[in-house]
């Protein structure tokens, strides 16, 4: 049981749920870039919503089975097609045995997640099957698919095809994106000026981000207050004696452009950092393209609590609608 | 009318690298397989390749222009 890899698209990995409990040695949390897409598609098709599913982003993969599956694409708005004929997102669909599923052009988003049933099956290293290319870990040999992988999957169940995820409880970014960052430990560090500027200017995407950042240009530099640096701190004003990175924290090196670190960011580092992107919208950093305009907005404790408590609801009405 | 759409979003460049001529200039005949520029994005820069062939219009995007995945780069003629 498993399917061919025709055409790999630009960069299509194994991720589920990712690798917790590593990074305290700097081994990056990894999994899906967009979490809550990975979940609904992995209950399309009946699998565990940790189940491994494959992430393509910008372009898709051309798949040829060798089995009969349930298949569902969910995140980005990119049409899938099975020997040419259209199938919708967010919704379940069957693919035969020797049949090939392709893609269009991307519409909007960025990432696409493909989940089978029976799930990915490729060997777990520390406890995941997320590809961690640097690390070569997880994912098949460690690496994004290749022309020719012949990729396992599990015992699928086979579930019907056409249930689907209703249309107002998928997500994609709006327009313009709006960022919603807790300031952290180092704000100090910044002018007030820096910090109003931060929030206040339109940022863009760089053609950069990746799923170790999320690099942004287009604002003011930060400007920092002046301090003498202290024993085991870079010369620069942007370094600090090293920290710890939570996912989602902001480093600014050399004051310039904000990188929001995301799955396969290391853990820790001689960069200040502005604070964090809540939890609640990372999945949606997943989604912005190159050059998306975007702003950051200043939220406390509270409202990234509240955040974080309405996506888990979100995700509760997926599953009950799927269930 | 023929058209050479972008495969990626990113950055489009007409040049293989900035001190080199462009890959293709108006009026110049392209033909299946035929670079006509890169897109670059995630740090890697991607060619773009022509599927069919014809003669260059009009490029439709400037070097270093932002582009959509599927956007019109080039115009083609017969």
């Amino acid at each position: 049981m498993a399917f061919k890899v025709l055409n790999p698209g630009l960069f299509t990995t194994v991720q589920d749920l990712g690798r917790p409990g590593y990074f305290h040695l700097g081994i990056p949390i990894s999994g899906a870039m967009d979490r809550f897409a990975l979940r609904a598609a992995n209950l399309l098709v009946g699998n565990d919503e940790g189940a491994a599913a494959l992430e393509s982003v910008f372009m898709g993969p051309q798949l040829e089975f060798e089995v009969d599956a349930t298949v569902a694409v969910t995140g980005a708005d990119m049409p899938a097609r099975v020997d040419g004929e259209a199938k919708p997102g967010w919704t379940a669909f069957k693919v035969r045995a020797g049949q090939v599923l392709t893609f269009d052009y991307l519409k909007g988003g960025a990432r696409i997640y493909i989940a089978i049933s029976g799930g990915v099956d490729t060997p777990p290293s520390l406890d995941s099957r997320s590809t961690y290319p640097i690390g070569a870990l997880g994912g098949v040999e460690g690496r994004p698919l290749a022309i020719g992988d012949i990729v396992p999957l599990g015992n699928g169940v086979g579930i019907k095809e056409g249930r689907s995820v209703p249309e107002n409880l998928r997500r994609l970014p709006g327009s313009p994106v709006e960022l919603r960052v807790l300031p952290g430990l180092y704000w100090r560090l910044i002018t007030e000026e820096a910090g109003r500027n931060f929030f206040g200017d339109e940022w863009t995407v760089a053609p950069e981000a990746d799923r170790m950042g999320y690099r942004f240009r287009g604002g003011r530099p930060i400007q920092f207050e002046e301090r003498k640096q202290p024993f085991g701190a870079g010369s620069d004003p942007s370094n600090i004696v090293d920290g710890c990175y939570p996912y989602g924290s902001i480093q600014v090196p050399g004051g310039t452009e904000p990188i929001v670190l995301h799955r396969d960011a290391v853990s820790g580092g001689g960069y200040f950092t502005l604070g964090a992107v809540i939890s609640a919208d990372m999945d949606l950093i997943g989604q912005l393209q190159p050059h998306t305009p975007t702003r950051f907005v200043k939220v406390d404790m509270k409202t990234a609590l509240t955040a974080r408590h309405d996506r888990q609801s979100l995700l509760g009405k997926v599953r009950a609608s799927l269930s | 009318m023929k058209q050479i759409l972008s495969p990626l979003p990113g950055t489009f460049y007409r040049k293989p690298a900035p001190d080199q001529p462009v890959y293709k200039s108006e009026g110049d005949s392209v033909a299946p397989g035929d670079v006509i520029g890169l897109v670059e994005v995630m740090k890697s820069f991607h060619e773009v390749k022509s599927e069919t062939e014809g003669k260059v219009k009009a490029f439709l995007v400037e070097n270093e222009g932002p582009v959509t995945a599927g956007q019109p780069l080039v115009d083609l003629e017969d």
